[in-house]
């Protein structure tokens, strides 16, 4: 254990600085479930009873009901005061590190940039969060005129013709774009035969498991011994059953294939399509665009290279950008603009149909639209210049702590994201990467390893983004080392965190096991308690 | 918790050939040849690297070097089980009897340290269908069987866990080269059989919400996957490994050899007849169909043919064609490969050359992976 | 004159040009350009992205967002008579507190190490959401309703093995649409009157992985064969799926209680804000039984034990889920959805507890039955069912030749919205707790106007 040493000490009274390392405290509040809190009779919120009037005139409805639709017992709901069900959920709140809070590089992949406070306030504006969907759309031009507005900014940023907002996060994005291939294959008459999807062991796994959902096979190209996907295996893949290409670049380990061209112009040959996951792309904005590459169709994530908040995993959402080729296939309304107004149009026979209620997670879409006009064509450069030098300065400082290595393409420059490896620490002291991360947290931040299984040993991902300085990735370099350090030093330090946390290590075994597991406090009560299910 | 106590043999002079440039340390000739060029053991330091991070079991084991030296090293107790004869060479027999003793007087984990020889002493002392799970600490020369921990501390972590009840049990093969031909710079890898081995849970944490559930169970996977591509009826040539047992067992098939090459007759809407078991090379010479070649790369270089499965010649790989070459593998297993290629020496060089290219691998339901195969 | 100071962009700390030279120093790199090294010369954007000129301050983008918000109408409770999907109910305001905290809001895929008051909070959700379902297993939120009827029905189709699916009843169209595509090449979607008779000879045709029924349907109508349906599915080995507004459920009978297999629904009702629908959020519910859970795509949070006792862990349930059958078509996938909005219906239901829920359930149901009783009584509107219960939806028909489409016109030009056409002739309405006596009979007079 690092116990904390005393920043003063008896015999010197002045102020002493603080040590170099933050002595960080997660908040503990030893919480206990909400059904353990409250007691028969209180109220959190009252909701308005019926009028006597209303009353008078209907009496009580649900007496008209078969007894089988009443609710013969009220829901086993805990009964709380509202300052309790306040202060229970703050508390939960504290145990929490939101990306606010601290230096958040450590989710590579997840873009976890700066989601600006002034965006929110227009979300909670009552113009927006209580606009009704059917409104007419007479009352609701200025929301159309934006989403309108952001849809041709994401035009000129992927360099495609045409943008649907409606997916509701990456994965939704990516099912859009895999119903919109199969569309287009169907329509040709080639819906049967091109049954094939071609991806790669970098891409995010989505990306297969939306292929597969939609009934595609799915057919995986491996990296070769330089971390780049094998070209080779894209020859001997694509054929007459091909249906698409789905493939992010740079990929997961931060490595831009300089030959993605190349690999679309394979698949374009052989009659397939080219989807480009750009959950990568916040650092090649304004640098290198779906359409120079030749792609087909693309999707952003507007919660990571636009800024919109991640929420705790959502709301979130996408935006697909498509050829006009493809566009007839896009998921309806869209929005057409005469000139005068905005309308939505639903007349439109070859689409796939709706993916989301609506338009989409309107909130996210003025937070992005905002982001984007905060920032401009030369502001949207100096993001990705700036996540991109980051990244490398990271890099440049990560590399040289003991235990870490850097796989594949040496001396090569990454682009948004690093995976590195703590292979080398794991043969000498036996510690896991998942370890590291742990002990990690007891320094107020974090870092996840990678999608399974595992391709690069004992992973990290690391993604600085633009939104953190030099003196908030050095700390973040120096917690790392600190964490290497201890590894070699005094490893028993690690293999136990975190220490620091609101709790200790989980015991995950009941998690598998079906004669304990409790997805509810029903199920607990149940199955672990031995009770019966509340009256 | 499990309550059994941990059982612990060492193979004291594994690891002997690898520092002086022997390739393997098994016959007493080498051991000797060994120790005369100055090699130190190396099995006493890295068993005791791992008694040093056990926790939580009652440790039985053999005495003096074979357990004792390295129990005592490590400043555990433990409950001497075997006595070897004095004066013995500690060579195969000396593990298996002590295997069988340990097992006998209530082992319920099995720690050996050594390499692939002494993983094929274990295997044959506990028999062809092994109840008691196995652990091994690498220590060898050669360890390519499946039955080895990452490293000491990385067994130490298992057997721990094992004691608390917080494995499961699964099943790794065990590979060994043919040491003879080793030595004479020839490579030549071969299946002995299977170790009930525990594993350790996927860490539960590290689940981001943007990762990919788990595809489909991965054996019944590639079995649906296999069923869809070999459909109809026909002849079935099965190649050895757990994969290809494993698969042929969830498509129905009773009997099939693990550690040779299998005839199966496939049969529309039933599962596939073995009708010839750990088959000859000569018994393959003239059959009434083409049949299908399903084959998995064994241990860990990666192997696909010559390796093994020898008994598929040359002449029969040419005349069923590479089309009807069907290679199954987990995702997991090609990524640990880190961008390796599948090898072949099929021992025909113009064949290892048609053969070479880019092979669909068939690493689920509706999933595969395209991936180089070479010589 | 004072040197000019750099205008850093305030979102990006090292554009500044001293940190970013510094910072090329430290790698030892000239120029940003050299990390972009792999991207090949043909594939750069040789220009500027073409964009409108930014706002430099955040006064001058809050005044362009307010012209934008300006042209937006935020209707008053009581004068919006619009539902079929997305509601307006009171969000407590402990609710917005919460779900704005930003520990929550920028949360994101920590470990319980970091994050356990976000584990904590999705499990009590499931944990609140189950008892309101009377199920034991309820996911974390997946996208929206939409959404969830989809997976529902996938995971039927897994667990039974079967490609029909028979829909009942009247179902959004949009919903509809959202079921087509995302079962199509796997599942042969059937719709089905919503009669017992109907829903019966469907099932002779045999093969049917689900029936999928609704508690409230798309008019707002309780059905009341909805437990016949449910008993039929089982009786020929399908999986009833049943679509329910989780609002009704404190004065509605939970469909699990009448055995049905696969409760679904949208969360947006409870305490989250309509959004111009951003706020919809989709959960299924099921009982606990592991073939069940196997199916599920997406993230199940549990309970579990730490190094310490009397800890309380979190984390993933079965998570290495593996198909019983060989016939595994695929699992859909797991990924960013809805999580916040989970934590916002876990605080409304904290917040109600059973008591509230009862009662928001028969205010709205009063309330409806009023509304519609009463705008019943205005020349030339009939009820579309005038027998049924209904909850918050419910259609009015309009005689002599009054279009749906010219009421909608009128009511808006009264400052009143509702009466989305459901046909030439008829137009959909929603009342819920908001609406005051005084508010329907403002509606009904408005509409005695028009229909005169």
């Amino acid at each position: 254990m690092t116990d904390h040493q005393a920043t003063t000490t008896e015999t010197d009274p002045r102020i002493a600085p603080k040590p170099a390392l933050r002595r960080f405290q997660q908040a503990r509040w030893d919480e206990k479930l909400v059904f353990e809190l409250g007691s028969p009779g209180e109220r959190g919120v009252l909701p308005p009873l019926p009028e006597p009037g209303v009353t008078a005139a209907v009496g009580a409805p649900a007496d008209r009901l078969p007894a089988a639709l009443r609710r013969a017992t009220p829901p086993a709901l805990p009964e709380l005061g509202q300052q309790q069900v306040l202060r229970h959920y703050l508390r939960l709140s504290q145990e929490n590190l939101g990306a606010d809070l601290n230096v958040d590089v450590g989710q590579g992949t997840c873009t976890m940039k700066y989601s600006p406070k002034v965006n929110d306030t227009f979300v909670r504006d009552p113009r927006i969060a209580a606009l009704h969907p059917a409104q007419d759309p007479s009352t609701v031009q200025g929301v159309l005129e934006l989403a309108h507005r952001l849809e041709q900014l994401l035009k000129e940023i992927s360099g495609m013709d045409r943008v649907s907002l409606q997916p509701g996060a990456g994965s939704a994005a990516i099912w859009t774009n895999v119903s919109v291939i199969r569309a287009h294959h169907a329509a040709r008459g080639e819906g049967e035969q091109r049954d094939e999807i071609i991806t790669t062991a970098f891409s995010h796994p989505s990306n297969a498991a939306c292929a597969k959902t939609a009934g595609f096979k799915v057919i995986t190209l491996h990296p070769d011994a330089e971390g780049y996907p094998d070209i080779e295996a894209l020859r001997a893949a694509v054929g007459p059953r091909t249906a698409a290409l789905l493939i992010t670049n740079p990929e997961d380990t931060g490595i831009y294939n300089p030959r993605i061209a190349e690999f679309v112009r394979i698949v374009h040959e052989a009659g397939g399509l080219c989807a480009y996951d750009q959950a990568n792309a916040n650092g090649i904005l304004g640098i290198t665009r779906a359409r120079e590459a030749g792609f087909d169709l693309c999707h952003f994530n507007l919660h990571k290279t636009f800024s919109t908040p991640h929420a705790c995993g959502g709301p979130a959402a996408g935006a697909c950008a498509v050829t006009a080729e493809l566009a007839p296939h896009l998921p309806v309304p869209t929005i057409e603009f005469d000139g005068e107004r905005y309308r939505l149009e639903y007349d439109r026979p070859e689409s796939i149909g709706k993916i989301r209620p609506y338009l989409g997670v309107v909130p996210n879409l003025v937070r992005a639209y905002a982001w984007i006009m905060s920032l401009g064509a030369e502001g949207l450069r100096e993001v990705a210049e700036t996540a991109v030098l980051n990244n490398n300065y990271l890099l440049h400082r990560v590399r040289q702590i003991r235990g870490v290595s850097v796989p594949y393409a040496k001396g090569r420059p990454r682009v948004e994201q690093v995976r590195y490896s703590w292979q080398q620490l794991n043969e000498d002291t036996g510690l896991h990467s998942e370890d590291l991360g742990y002990r990690a947290a007891d320094f107020g931040t974090h870092y996840w390893t990678s999608h399974h299984p595992y391709v690069v040993p004992e992973p990290m991902t690391l993604e600085p983004t633009e939104s953190y300085s030099r003196a908030d990735l050095d700390e973040y370099a120096a917690i790392l080392a600190e964490v290497s350090r201890e590894a070699y030093e005094d490893p028993e330090t690690v293999r136990t965190a975190p220490h620091r946390s609101t709790v200790h290590r989980i015991r995950p075994e009941p998690l598998d096991d079906p004669a304990v597991w409790s997805v509810s406090w029903r199920a607990y009560r149940r199955k672990v308690l031995g009770l019966g299910d509340r009256p | 918790m499990t309550g059994s106590p941990i059982g612990l043999v060492i193979n004291p002079v594994a690891g002997l050939g690898g520092r002086v440039g022997l390739k393997g340390s098994d016959g007493d000739d080498v051991q000797r040849r060994a120790l005369a060029l100055g090699a130190v053991p190396e099995a006493l330091r890295r068993a005791t690297l791992t008694l040093r991070q056990l926790d939580g079991a009652e440790l039985l084991t053999v005495a003096g070097p074979m357990g004792e030296d390295a129990v005592r090293a490590a400043g555990l107790p433990a409950r001497v089980v075997h006595r070897p004869p004095a004066g013995a060479a500690t060579g195969a027999a000396d593990t298996r009897a002590a295997v069988r003793a340990l097992v006998a007087a209530g082992a319920g984990l099995l720690l050996f340290c050594g390499g692939d020889g002494t993983a094929r002493d274990v295997l044959d002392a506990l028999g062809p269908s092994p109840g008691v799970p196995v652990l091994g600490i690498p220590a060898g020369v050669k360890m390519h069987s499946a039955v080895f921990a990452l490293h000491p501390r990385a067994a130490a972590e298992v057997a721990t866990a094992w004691a608390r009840g917080a494995v499961r049990l699964d099943s790794a093969e065990v590979v060994d080269r043919d040491e003879t031909a080793l030595r004479a710079g020839l490579l030549s890898a071969r299946l002995y059989g299977r170790l009930t081995v525990p594993v350790l849970p996927a860490r539960v944490q590290q689940r981001k919400t943007g990762s990919g559930g788990p595809g489909p169970s991965t054996v019944a996977g590639i079995a649906a996957g296999l069923a869809a591509r070999v459909d109809g009826d026909g002849l079935l040539l099965l190649g050895p490994g757990s994969t290809t047992h494993a698969v042929a067992t969830a498509l129905g098939a009773t009997g099939t050899s693990l550690t040779g090459v299998d005839l199966l007759r496939l049969r529309p809407g039933r599962p596939p007849l073995v009708q010839l078991r750990d088959a000859r090379a000569d018994q393959l010479g003239d059959l009434p169909s083409t049949p299908w070649i399903v084959l998995s790369p064994i241990g860990g270089q990666g192997f696909l043919l010559g390796r093994g499965n020898q008994q598929l010649t040359p002449a029969l790989l040419r005349a069923v064609g590479r089309d009807r070459l069907l290679v199954l593998a987990t995702e997991a297993k090609l990524a640990a490969l880190a961008g390796r290629p599948l090898l072949l020496d099929t021992g025909d060089p113009e064949l290892d050359d048609a053969l070479s290219g880019h092979v669909r691998v068939i690493t689920g339901h509706r999933s595969s992976a395209v991936y180089r195969l070479t010589s | 004159m004072p040197a000019r100071v750099p205008r850093t962009h305030p979102y990006i700390p090292n554009s500044a040009p001293d940190a970013r030279s510094s910072m090329l120093a430290a790698i030892g790199a000239q120029d940003v350009g050299e990390f972009y090294a792999d991207i090949p010369a043909e594939l750069r954007l040789d220009r500027p992205l073409r964009l409108p000129a930014p706002f430099t301050s955040e006064a001058r983008l809050t005044a362009h967002l307010e012209e934008l918000l300006s042209r937006n109408t935020a209707v008053p409770p009581g004068r919006s008579f619009l539902g079929a999907g997305c509601y307006r109910h009171h969000v407590p305001a402990v609710v917005d507190e919460i779900v704005n905290r930003s520990e929550f809001l920028t949360a994101y895929a920590g470990e319980p190490y970091e994050d356990h008051g976000r584990f904590q909070a999705l499990w009590e959700y499931q944990s609140l959401m189950a008892e309101l379902l009377a199920v034991d297993v309820v996911n974390v939120p997946t996208y929206d309703g939409f959404q969830a009827a989809a997976t529902a029905l996938r995971m039927a189709g897994r667990a039974t093995g079967r490609p029909r699916l028979l829909l009942v009843g009247d179902i959004d169209p949009d919903r509809l649409s959202r079921i087509h595509d995302y079962v199509r090449g796997v599942h042969r979607v059937e719709p089905v009157a919503a009669e017992p008779a109907a829903v019966r000879a469907a099932l002779a045709g045999g093969d049917v992985a689900a029936v999928y029924a609704q508690l409230t349907d798309f008019t707002g109508r309780v059905d009341p064969a909805l437990p016949e349906y449910v008993e039929l599915a089982r009786a020929a080995g399908a999986l009833s799926v049943v679509q329910v507004n989780p609002l009704s459920l404190g004065v509605l009978a939970p469909p699990a209680s009448f055995g049905a297999d696969l409760t679904c629904g949208e969360l947006q009702p409870l305490g989250i804000h309509p959004s111009f629908g951003g706020g919809n959020a989709g959960f299924i519910g099921s009982a606990d039984e592991p073939h069940l859970v196997a199916e599920y795509p997406s993230r199940l949070f549990g309970l579990a034990p730490t190094e310490v006792p009397g800890e309380y862990g979190f984390g993933d349930v079965a998570y290495e889920r593996t198909s019983f059958a060989l016939r595994e078509e695929g699992k859909e996938w797991v990924g960013t959805a809805a999580a916040l909005h989970g934590i916002a219906a876990g605080v409304y239901l904290a917040l109600m507890g059973p008591h509230g829920m009862r009662e928001i359930g028969e205010t709205v149901l009063a309330t409806t039955a009023y509304a519609r009783q009463r705008l019943a009584r205005v020349p030339g509107i009939e009820l579309a069912e005038p027998e049924a219960v209904h909850f918050a939806d419910f259609t009015l028909r309009y005689r002599d030749g009054h279009t749906a489409a010219e009421v909608s016109a009128a009511l808006l030009a009264r400052g009143l919205h509702g009466g989305t056409p459901a046909g030439p002739h008829e137009g959909r309405y929603c009342v819920t707790e908001l609406h005051t006596q005084a508010d329907l009979d403002h509606l009904a007079d408005a509409l005695e106007e028009i229909m005169k």
